[in-house]
C-alpha cells in the first residue's frame, strides 16, 4: 500500500476545507432537500478526506469504501435533480434508495461481474447526472454560465469513484499505486469545481 | 542565554503543548461564544496568558507528581522528570508558581472568571490525580469536569455569569474526555497495567470500553449541538457541525461492532480533531 505523503495530506486538507465551505454557505435558491442532499455529499467527502489523513490510504482498504464512494454522487446527483428537475425528484429519490441498496447488497452477497453491474450502472447514471445536467442548463440559460464547473466536477467525480469501486470489487482499470498517486489531487481538484459551479 | 534556553526545551515536554493548545482553544471558543467578534483585544491576551500558565501550570504539577508511574511505563519513562532531567523540587516549585500566577491574572480579570479557573487546577490535582487517578477508573469524570472548567470560565468572562449554555458546554468537554481518553487507555492497556492505574479496560473490558466510548461520543456530539443551537450558531455552521458529529459517532459505532487497533487510534485522532473544530465553530 502507497504510504500517504504530505502533500496528499495538504491536498485532503484543502479538499476538505473546501468541501466545509460548501456545507456552510450552503447552494443558492436550493429547497430543503437539495441542501441535505448536498451536505451529505460534501459531508461525506470531508468525513473521508479527514480519515484518509489520519489512517492513510490503508483505510482505502476497507469493504465499506464501495459503499461510501456510492452516497457522494448519489445525494449530489439527488440535490441537482430536486433542484433543477423538481419534476422527476419523486422518481430519482426511488432509484437512489434502490441503487444504494442494491450496491449495498452487490457487495456482499454477489460476487464477480455480477458485482460490478449494479455499481457501474448507479456510478454510471448518477455521474452523467452530475455531468451532464449542469453543463445543459447553462448552456440554456437554465443556470448561471459558470454553473457547467459542477458537471466538471461530476466528470472528476465520475472518475474517482470508479476507479475507486473497480479497484476494490477487483477489476482495476489502473495499477493502485497510480490510483493512489492521483487520488488527492483528482478530489481537490473535483472540490475546487463544485465550488466554483455552485457559486456562479 | 543559553542556560534559559537549555531549561525551556527541557520544560517544553511537561506542559504537554498539544493538549494545552486544545484547552486553550475551547476556553477562548466559550469567551468568544458570547462575545465575537473580539473588540477588546487586552481581555482575549488576558484571558489566553492566564489559561495557558493555569493549564500548562496544573499538568507540571500532575508530571511532578505522577513520576513514580510515569517511571514504570515505556511510553512515559523518558520524559524529563521520571528521567531524571528535572529536579523534582524545581519542577514542583515551577508548577505552583505558574498556577498561582494564572489564577491571579485570572481574578484581577474577573473574581468569577478566576474562581472557575482555580476550580479546574484543583479539582485537575488534588482530585483527579492525587486522590482519584490511583484508586478507580471512574477518576476520568472528574478529569473530564477539570477539562470542561476553561470553556465554563472563558464563557463566564464573556457573560459576566454561568449560564445553562456555559454548563452544557462544560458536560459537551465532559462527555468527550472518554472519547478521547479511553481510546488511549485500550491502546496503551498494558502500560497502564504495569504502572498499577487502573482504567476502563482492564476493571471492566474493552467490550464494556468501546460501548462506554460510542454512548459517551454521542451525548458528546448532542450536547454540543443544543449548545451550539443555544448560542445561535447559524445553520450552516450547525450542519457542518452535524456533518462532523456523524463521523466521529460512525468511527464510535465502528469501533463497537468490529473493534480494531485502526479504528481505536482513528477515533482517537479525529476526536481531537473532532473538538477543535466543533471550538471553532462555536467563535462564529
Amino acid at each position: 500500500m502507497k504510504k500517504i505523503s504530505i502533500l496528499d495530506r495538504i491536498l485532503l486538507l484543502i479538499t476538505g476545507l473546501l468541501a466545509a465551505y460548501q456545507i456552510v454557505v450552503g447552494m443558492k435558491n436550493a429547497g430543503t432537500l437539495a441542501i441535505s442532499a448536498y451536505t451529505v455529499a460534501f459531508g461525506v467527502l470531508l468525513v473521508a478526506g479527514l480519515l484518509i489523513i489520519i489512517l492513510g490510504f490503508d483505510v482505502l482498504d476497507s469493504p465499506l469504501v464501495v459503499i461510501v464512494s456510492t452516497i457522494i454522487p448519489l445525494s449530489l446527483s439527488l440535490g441537482l435533480v430536486s433542484q433543477y428537475l423538481p419534476s422527476w425528484q419523486a422518481a430519482y429519490i426511488i432509484f437512489v434508495v434502490v441503487g444504494f441498496l442494491l450496491v449495498v447488497y452487490s457487495r456482499y452477497k454477489m460476487e464477480g461481474a455480477m458485482a460490478v453491474i449494479p455499481l457501474a450502472s448507479v456510478h454510471g447514471i448518477a455521474g452523467m447526472t452530475i455531468f451532464l445536467l449542469p453543463i445543459i442548463f447553462s448552456i440554456q440559460g437554465k443556470a448561471a454560465n459558470g454553473f457547467f464547473w459542477v458537471g466538471i466536477g461530476g466528470a472528476l467525480i465520475g472518475i474517482g469513484g470508479l476507479l475507486l469501486a473497480f479497484l476494490k470489487s477487483g477489476k482495476a482499470i489502473l495499477s493502485k499505486k497510480t490510483i493512489l498517486t492521483v487520488l488527492p489531487g483528482l478530489l481537490l481538484l473535483m472540490a475546487a469545481a463544485f465550488m466554483v459551479g455552485f457559486a456562479a | 542565554m543559553n542556560t534559559i534556553k537549555t531549561k525551556l526545551r527541557l520544560y517544553f515536554p511537561l506542559i504537554k503543548s498539544l493538549q494545552t493548545a486544545l484547552l486553550m482553544v475551547t476556553g477562548l471558543a466559550g469567551y468568544m461564544s458570547a462575545r465575537c467578534p473580539i473588540t477588546t483585544r487586552p481581555t482575549m491576551l488576558g484571558l489566553a496568558l492566564s489559561l495557558f500558565l493555569t493549564i500548562s501550570g496544573s499538568t507540571i504539577l500532575n508530571m511532578w507528581y505522577d513520576r513514580d508511574i510515569d517511571a514504570k511505563m515505556a511510553r512515559t519513562a523518558k520524559r524529563p522528570l521520571p528521567s531524571g532531567k528535572i529536579e523534582p523540587n524545581q519542577a514542583l516549585r515551577v508548577g505552583l508558581i505558574i498556577s498561582i500566577v494564572g489564577v491571579a491574572i485570572g481574578v484581577a480579570m474577573d473574581a468569577l472568571y478566576g474562581l472557575i479557573i482555580f476550580g479546574g487546577i484543583f479539582i485537575d490535582v488534588v482530585i483527579y490525580t492525587i486522590w482519584l487517578k490511583r484508586k478507580t477508573a471512574w477518576s476520568i469524570v472528574w478529569g473530564g469536569i477539570s477539562g470542561g472548567m476553561p470553556i465554563l470560565a472563558g464563557r463566564a468572562l464573556g457573560i459576566g455569569t454561568v449560564d445553562w449554555i456555559g454548563i452544557a458546554l462544560l458536560f459537551a468537554i465532559l462527555f468527550w474526555i472518554p472519547t478521547h481518553i479511553l481510546t488511549f487507555s485500550i491502546r496503551y492497556r498494558k502500560d497502564y497495567q504495569s504502572a498499577g492505574v487502573p482504567t476502563f479496560p482492564s476493571t471492566y473490558g474493552e467490550k464494556v470500553t468501546q460501548m462506554i466510548i460510542a454512548i459517551s461520543s454521542v451525548l458528546a456530539a448532542t450536547v454540543i449541538g443544543i449548545a451550539a443551537y443555544g448560542i445561535g450558531t447559524e445553520w450552516g455552521f450547525l450542519r457542518l457541525m452535524a456533518v462532523l458529529s456523524l463521523g466521529l459517532l460512525s468511527l464510535a459505532i465502528a469501533s463497537v461492532i468490529k473493534p480494531s487497533e485502526t479504528v481505536n487510534f482513528g477515533l482517537f485522532k479525529y476526536a481531537s480533531l473532532y473538538m477543535l473544530s466543533a471550538m471553532i465553530l462555536l467563535m462564529f
